[in-house]
């Protein structure tokens, strides 16, 4: 990650008029976006949009075609191109022909993409954004912040200091009255330009028509009082039928801003009359840079979906604290890391892709259906195919994929950090490891790790067998929660096996883009994990039960790489997490919870992979309530706490104020306990609390539900 | 479906009246532009685009009674008019939205230059919801469809919802009963 990128980060990070603004927006967001789709089934909603967006990102030459032919029937002008440049000299030479001075535009993220406006200010025309928050960030001469709210980042304050500056007078901050200036000054270049450009949220084949949505209602202006009019439509907008208009206008307000329908939809088929009667001049502009060459590939097509809605913004734990300046280009957040890779190029997402945490919240969200993440995780493995792994990384992992080797140098550790650990906890590490500890304390490496302390606990001898697989969190940090999770099977009557052969999931390779080494591991781990023909396999740790049930089969996928397949099908099909296992035996009558305990209050925080990947929420809630603990439900309960494995090494800045603000959200609870299913949020939630001086016991639910079955 | 538009309707700041006589409705309207002090100066017209309605009205008897109401809509007038009233063709309830053939630029000058947008709508106009206008509405014979929820609003200066920006800062609804659009 480069020097200025970093600091960008610290910058925004220290900015709290920007992090105030955007905490603020998405907390209210999530009760919104629920509010505007009550009584819709988002999912059949969504999948619907997926199919037919993705039906277009298949034929988008085809539609191409049929959209110009018959916005061309109806008179309209329709130019097809795949370069940039191209768009900026046509859109330029139409201006020269209709003597054009002026020019009034409504909101188009793909002028913004090919960087229109100061080519056009450069040959002599005057171009004024016309769309509240593009104007002020206009004036501001700054690129849009949130694909939806371009100038969310700004204050009343700031936006006062603008306005006062472009017509010369002292404003107040009121922002009614800033409105009312905007409306002022922007009407009178309304009606004196001689060409309007917008763009389209929708573009359809089958008509030739275009669809508009605005709350503002300049995108009506735009396009009725100049004689011009070009609109700017990225290829990605193109549906096939009529009819395909109607999901994406329900969807689009709702995921966008929490509105059932925005103030205005305007669907335009061919010119119109213009005051003077006249028909209107109107040029449409098919823009392909590179989205049929994203559509060709197999990994990035789905990013077509898109309807640019930004609700994998308004979600995301990074984004509502670094803002679109950092967190993106033009495009920003989640999608805005891949059309921009894309649109501008691979190595410019270089480093913002880095800031995804990989928790899954806009995956959630998307009404494209799009799995952002996962396409986050291919720009890393390119980027990785093409510059070669760093260094560092690569000595990282050669150590730990050797298990011996990680041992012996975790035991040594183990015994070195003596003069730091106290309590459970290393509170400082020496030199440039200090950042470590700074927010949270790291736990201390267990004496004996779990997979000396297995042997001790004997095993009976049982027709049921179960495969333990530990992960290094429990391996070597927390062995007393696989302990915990052994005598419970051994209650159900389940024999515990632990292979020895076992690594590393391959999740901090793959999560770093470094997919070979993902892979080795996950060949030795399926060799490990299916060399006994257990009945189950597993783990406590969501993170590596994802890997074990999914992404060693995507791994070889992404890959290419067939030899194992079968195998890890096989694997993926006996992998349990820890709850919905307990859960089953204790439904089917194996295990028995105490009746009648008062266990007091807790509350529960859901790690990402378990609740979004694998769908877990209800079960170890269900389990903690049965077993006589009261539940009390934390803010938030499923954001993620800013571990992401070693994320919280690469960017602690981040990780830090995201676990802050976990912390305060459980301390809002007022309870004592906190459970949850991933060591690895014990590891970040503890740590907090120690650094906190908090009082607050944070445990696997594993070791809470231990000693609660008859 | 009325009690869900009117539901839906003014939940996103929009006035929502019912008359069943179209003499009720003109009382009403007349009522709102001396109100809004209507008269014959600049900014403070009153533009009206031609619609069945006002087909169906004398129109002499208002030109007497209220000064500055104007049925020749042009971009000067509509430009300078405090007030724009047109009819429009349907009115979806499940959101509170309605929606026209905006093809002649009158409708579309009145309803987005003024300050006020005074609509009118046939009450058996009213559908259940967007699959249902679609099949009323024909792109290929409608230019310019136009769906309106709700006074123009903007929330891009600190997440305040503002109402006005560059359309109208009211939206008052007119049902007619009396109206037929089917």
């Amino acid at each position: 990650m480069n020097k200025e990128f970093r600091e960008s980060i610290s910058k925004a990070l220290h900015n709290a008029n920007l992090t105030g603004a955007l905490g603020r927006f998405s907390e209210t967001y999530r009760t919104s976006r629920l509010k505007a789709y009550e009584g819709i089934d988002f999912e059949v909603l969504r999948t619907r949009i997926a199919e037919l967006k993705s039906y277009a990102a298949s034929h988008l030459n085809v539609l191409s075609e049929l959209f110009a032919k018959n916005a061309e029937a109806k008179g309209a002008k329709v130019f097809r191109t795949n370069s940039p440049e191209k768009v900026k000299e046509y859109i330029l030479q139409v201006a020269r022909e209709n003597d054009v001075k002026s020019i009034v535009k409504s909101k188009s993220m793909a002028s913004e993409e090919i960087h229109l406006n100061p080519y056009l200010e450069q040959h002599g025309i005057s171009v004024m954004e016309t769309d509240l928050g593009e104007w002020i960030i206009q004036l501001a001469g700054q690129t849009p912040s949130h694909m939806v709210m371009p100038a969310i980042h700004m204050t009343k304050e700031e936006v006062s200091d603008l306005f006062s500056k472009e017509i010369n007078e002292r404003l107040s901050s009121d922002i009614p009255k800033l409105v009312k200036v905007a409306r002022k000054e922007i009407r009178s270049k309304f009606l004196e330009a001689d060409m309007g450009i917008s763009g389209a949220n929708i573009a359809v084949a089958e008509t030739g028509s275009m669809v508009l949505v605005t709350n503002e209602g300049n995108a009506r202006l735009v396009t009725t009082l100049p004689k011009v009019h070009v609109a700017i439509i990225g290829i990605e907008k193109l549906v096939a039928n009529f009819e395909d208009i109607v999901p994406i206008l329900t969807a689009l307000p709702k995921s966008a801003t929490g509105q059932l329908l925005t103030s205005y939809v305007s669907i335009i088929t061919g010119p119109t009359p213009n005051t003077d009667g006249s028909m209107k001049d109107l040029h449409i502009i098919l823009m392909d840079n590179r989205r049929t060459e994203m559509a060709n590939d197999p990994k990035f097509k789905q990013a077509l979906q898109c309807i640019r809605c930004a609700s994998c913004l308004n979600v995301c734990p990074i984004y509502r604290l670094v803002g679109g300046h950092v967190f993106g280009k033009v495009y920003t957040g989640g999608i805005g890391t891949i059309l921009t890779a894309w649109f501008d190029e691979l190595k410019k997402s270089e480093d913002i892709q880095g800031l995804c945490i990989q928790c899954g919240n806009c995956k959630e969200v998307c009404p494209g259906k799009i799995d952002i993440p996962e396409m986050i995780l291919e720009i890393r493995r390119r980027l990785v195919v093409d510059k070669g792994q760093p260094l560092v990384q690569k000595a990282i992992f050669s150590v730990v994929n050797n298990r011996r080797l990680f041992h012996s140098m975790l035991r040594t550790a183990s015994l070195t950090q003596m003069p730091f650990a106290k309590g459970g906890f290393i509170r400082h590490l020496p030199m440039f490891l200090s950042d470590l500890t700074e927010f949270r304390s790291l736990p201390a490496i267990a004496d004996v790790p779990f997979r000396d302390k297995f042997k001790e606990i004997k095993q009976p001898m049982l027709k049921e067998k179960a495969a333990f697989y530990a992960g290094c969190l429990i391996d070597f940090a927390y062995p007393e929660t696989g302990a915990a999770i052994v005598r419970i099977l051994n209650k159900a009557g389940i024999e515990v096996v632990f292979p020895d052969e076992q690594t590393c999931c391959g999740a901090p390779a793959r999560y770093n883009g470094a997919y070979e080494v993902a892979a080795q591991n996950a060949i030795d781990n399926i060799k490990a994990l299916t060399k006994d023909k257990t009945n189950y396999v597993v783990s406590a740790c969501p993170t590596c039960t994802v890997a074990l049930k999914h992404e060693f089969i995507n791994t070889f996928e992404s890959l290419g790489n067939n030899d194992w397949m079968d195998q890890a099908h096989e694997l993926s099909a006996r992998t349990m997490d820890f709850s919905t296992l307990i859960k089953k035996l204790v439904d089917e009558g194996r295990l028995t919870l105490k009746e009648r305990q008062q266990l007091g209050k807790f509350t529960y925080h859901d790690s990402c992979h378990l609740k979004r990947t694998l769908n877990v929420h209800a079960a170890p809630r269900e389990l903690m309530k049965k077993a006589g603990f009261e539940l009390v439900e934390m803010f938030e309960s499923d954001m993620c706490c800013g571990m992401g494995g070693s994320y919280s090494i690469k960017l602690p800045e981040i990780s830090a104020p995201i676990l802050q603000r976990k912390l305060k959200n459980i301390k809002d609870t007022s309870v004592p306990v906190v459970a949850t299913d991933c060591p690895g949020c014990v590891m970040q939630i503890r740590g907090g609390f120690d650094k906190d001086k908090a009082v607050v016991t944070v445990k696997h639910t594993a070791e809470l539900l231990e000693e609660q079955f008859k | 479906m009325f009690d869900k538009f009117k539901l839906r309707a003014e939940a996103v700041s929009a006035e929502v009246h019912r008359f069943s006589t179209k003499d009720e409705a003109l009382m009403f309207i007349i009522d709102v532009l001396k109100k809004e002090r209507v008269s014959d100066s600049p900014r403070a017209y009153a533009v009206w685009a031609d619609c069945p309605f006002l087909k169906s009205i004398d129109r002499a008897l208002l030109v007497g009674k209220v000064p500055g109401l104007i049925f020749d809509v042009t971009r000067e007038t509509a430009s300078e008019s405090h007030i724009g009233i047109s009819q429009m063709d349907w009115a979806i309830a499940n959101t509170g939205t309605l929606a026209q053939d905006s093809t002649p630029v009158e409708q579309r000058l009145v309803s987005s230059l003024s300050f006020i947008h005074i609509a009118l709508v046939a009450t058996d106009g009213l559908l259940a919801d967007m699959p249902s206008l679609l099949t009323k509405i024909n792109p290929k014979e409608s230019a310019y469809i136009a769906m309106i929820t709700g006074p123009s609003r903007t929330a891009d200066i600190e997440r305040v919802l503002t109402i006005g920006v560059h359309g109208p800062q009211r939206l008052i609804i007119v049902f007619v009963d009396e109206l037929r659009q089917h």
